[in-house]
């Protein structure tokens, strides 16, 4: 077994072997721009471009035509919502989304604000599930947009994406899912969900970095200004070369989920499982977020008494992301967990574990015994931890001030 | 029979050496570059290695290079994020310019601005396709923003740049900004951003697949002056300039593919000229016209024409035979299949309708040869042939 062991599928993925071998002839001889009109190296690039759009439809049950090629989810979540708000803002100027979103929606929300618009940003049950009832009150007659994500990059907890879109629909409110965590993970059918727009990633489901895609509805049309303009790539909606092999390893990655997600889901729901199990024998320790509405790849835990950046450097044997913000290395607890009530203490001492294709079995037992070990060390050092062992509530306890 | 590709400005193919330094980013180290343990800590290295490289090649500071997805992006990136800039601390819009013979992804976000309430202009070019300072002292006053590209993807006509910056700068507020889109410049011309930036650019395009690099891969350089607005918002990256997850593999290829693309320039410049002067004789002894002939131009890239002869003809023709070039850019700046650079120029539209370009491979990898360049005109002289009889019976 290799050390560290990587547990952190939701920052990303390895590219899947069969992917890269897909995307190889576009990296060597067939390296035609797909927009060269005149010669059989721009019709092939052109023809797996095409192919590869297909694929991504296919998984989601969409028309390859409502498929349009970003640089990754990021960009797709900025093209959906600016690109709506813009052309949409005679209609109102009102959009609402969840405080738990990633920072490519809420952030482009923040700019929106700046442009004029006006932003709800939701409080979440305290399970990371969205409010319905909260949802329902929040809407306007002057609500455009709606963003909520299928699957929580943090916590993987399932949004009622089906029951969100029935509800937005009836009030011809448009509803933007980023399901760049969902992909490969939960059944997406697009002819059945009234989802409008809908971003996806490669590379959190064994594709390549550098590509994504954004569902645009078709029926009915949903209108986007361009937020990238130029030589009118993909119908005018974003313009720039698209970097072929790429889109091929998009095209494929999806492939391989299309037809192995609903096995390979099984197996990792049951190291999950097992990986639960394991730590859960150990006392004051919380799962964070619903874990049944969950994708089976991601479990979150705060270990209460450990302090957080001692509980990192502890477990350096695994690859894991912490509850501090996950874009820089400042120790901001992560406003994920904090929407969920979790205090600055407990959300510092969380860990995202996130399971993925190439996870094994000794690999999780592995896991369990490195934080049995370290958890058990961390908290003979801690003082409050002698406290509790004492029986004394902590919350009783008067602390000097300094 | 092997096709022979002479359509180096659409993209160029990827050089198995930068091919050799992605695989590792496309294999074991697959790591967010934002993750904080050991595997991310190697991936942001990585990206920051080939910030350095990029940053050589162009004689710049690693601090003034943003990644992009694509030079398109880039150029949106400068368009849009100044005007946002301008609009946020000026309250109102002001004027944007840029020549008549940009590509689209500088056009089009200056037109979206002019839309948004942007006064626009466009500085002309003359018959040889040059903008000239005097056009560039015309422009309106209040001009904040002027785009002007190093080299013309179709014509491959160098423009003063450094010139018209300082023209530029000298008219107005020196503080407006001034940008080149250098992608089809770089690597076949000697630039330095430090330079240009002495003589009043602000910022420049490149781009990574016109320079044996991978698609999906491109940079902003910019004077960190320049105040700027990003045009995709999310997790910070770049500066705050450009969020979503670090494309490893393509930024290490470009980077490779810059530290490449920076040797032996001056001797890839002389050997290209010389095939471009013995391709370009032999079309004229054929009766061609070589459109910006007396101009300054890169030593890669040949416009002509036949007079009488349409070019997407003569380009469907050579394809059969295994010679791949295009009859103008690869995204169709044209108008009804003429050239609206050609247009821009004065070029009688009978004439631009017969515009071919042949651009030359003249990156480390993939140069084209006398060898190739004799095939090409060869299968040249058969379509011609034929097409000769075909008039003479018609």
């Amino acid at each position: 077994m290799k050390l560290p062991i990587y547990l952190d599928y939701s920052a990303t993925t390895p590219i899947d072997p069969r992917v890269v071998e897909a995307m190889m002839p576009y990296l060597t001889e067939k390296f035609g721009n797909p927009a060269s009109r005149s010669h059989q190296y721009g019709w092939d690039a052109e023809a797996a471009v095409e192919n590869a759009r297909n694929e991504v439809a296919a998984l989601v049950n969409a028309d390859p035509k409502e498929i349009v090629w970003t640089s990754g989810a990021t960009e797709a979540n900025n093209l959906a919502i600016k690109g709506a708000a813009n052309f949409y803002q005679g209609k109102g100027k009102h959009l609402i989304t969840l405080k738990t979103e990633h920072k490519a929606v809420l952030d482009t929300m923040r700019e929106l604000e700046r442009q004029g618009f006006e932003v709800t940003y939701l409080d979440v049950l305290p399970n990371g599930l969205v409010d319905m009832a909260a949802l329902e009150a929040a809407l306007r007659p002057d609500t455009i947009l709606v963003s909520i994500m299928a699957v929580n990059n943090e916590i993987g907890v399932v949004q009622p994406i089906t029951e969100i879109g029935e509800l937005l629909r009836s009030k011809g409110i448009l509803f933007h899912v980023d399901a760049a965590q969902a992909t490969g993970k939960i059944d997406i059918d697009l002819s059945k969900l009234k989802v409008d727009l809908m971003s996806f990633s490669a590379h959190k489901t064994y594709g390549p970095k550098g590509i994504g895609a954004l569902y645009v509805r078709r029926k009915p049309r949903v209108r986007l200004e361009a937020q990238m303009h130029g030589g009118g790539h993909e119908r005018g909606m974003r313009s720039g070369t698209l970097p072929t092999f790429m889109i091929v390893g998009m095209g494929e990655a999806f492939r391989l989920a299309r037809l192995e997600m609903h096995e390979e889901n099984k197996r990792i729901q049951a190291l999950r499982d097992r990986l639960l199990k394991g730590l859960f024998d150990m006392p004051e320790i919380y799962v964070n977020g619903d874990l049944a509405h969950r994708i089976p790849h991601n479990l979150n835990v705060s270990f209460a008494y450990v302090e957080g950046e001692s509980l990192i450097m502890a477990v350096r044997d695994i690859a894991v992301s912490s509850g501090s913000a996950c874009t820089s290395a400042s120790l901001e607890p992560s406003y994920v967990l904090r929407a969920l009530g979790l205090t600055d203490e407990l959300a510092h001492s969380s860990i995202r574990f996130s399971i993925g294709r190439f996870t094994t079995e000794e690999e999780i037992d592995y896991t369990v015994d490195l934080l049995h070990k370290q958890i058990g060390r961390l908290r003979e050092m801690s003082p409050l931890w002698e406290m509790v062992q004492e029986g004394i509530d902590l919350n009783t306890v008067q602390w000097a001030a300094h | 029979m092997s096709t022979l590709y002479f359509d180096h400005n659409a993209t160029t193919p990827l050089d198995p050496f930068v091919l050799e330094a992605m695989l590792p980013y496309m294999g074991a180290n697959f790591a967010n570059a934002s993750a904080t343990y050991t595997a991310g800590r190697e991936a942001r290295r990585a990206v920051e290695q080939a910030r350095e490289q990029v940053a050589a090649a162009i004689d710049a500071d690693p601090t003034e290079v943003i990644f992009t997805a694509s030079g398109s992006e880039a150029n949106n990136l400068l368009v849009r994020g100044y005007a946002d800039a301008w609009l946020a601390e000026a309250g109102k819009p002001a004027g944007v310019a840029c020549t008549s013979i940009e590509h689209p992804c500088v056009a089009e976000p200056v037109r979206a601005l002019g839309r948004a309430g942007w006064a626009v202009s466009e500085l002309a070019v003359n018959e040889s396709g040059v903008a000239e300072k005097a056009g560039v002292s015309a422009l309106p006053e209040q001009t904040r923003l002027l785009s002007v590209m190093s080299a013309n993807n179709e014509t491959g006509v160098l423009q003063p740049v450094a010139q018209l910056a300082g023209q530029y700068k000298a008219d107005r507020d020196p503080a407006c900004c001034f940008h080149t889109d250098a992608v089809q410049a770089f690597g076949k011309h000697p630039l330095s951003f430090r330079q240009l930036n002495a003589a009043g650019v602000d910022a420049l395009t490149l781009s990574a697949h016109k320079i044996g690099g991978p698609k999906g891969a491109a940079v902003l350089v910019r004077d960190r002056q320049l105040p700027l607005m990003p045009l995709v918002y999310g997790g910070g990256q770049e500066q705050g300039l450009r969020s979503g997850t670090e494309n490893v593999a393509a930024i290490v290829g470009f980077g490779v593919a810059c530290a490449r693309a920076a040797t032996h320039l001056e001797a890839r410049i002389a050997q290209a000229r010389i095939l471009q002067q013995h391709l370009e004789s032999w079309l004229k002894s054929r009766g061609a016209v070589v459109f910006s002939h007396t101009a300054a131009r890169l030593s890669n890239t040949t416009f002509a024409a036949f007079p009488g002869v349409d070019g997407e003809t003569l380009v469907s023709l050579l394809d059969r035979q295994g010679i791949a070039i295009s009859s103008g850019v690869a995204c169709g700046s044209g108008k009804d299949g003429v050239s609206a650079v050609l247009l821009a120029m004065g070029v009688d539209p009978l004439l631009a309708k017969g515009a071919i370009r042949i651009s030359l491979g003249m990156m480390p990898y993939g140069v084209s040869t006398i060898e190739d360049v004799d095939r090409l005109l060869g299968q040249l002289d058969k379509v011609l042939s034929q097409l000769q009889r075909f008039a003479a019976v018609a």
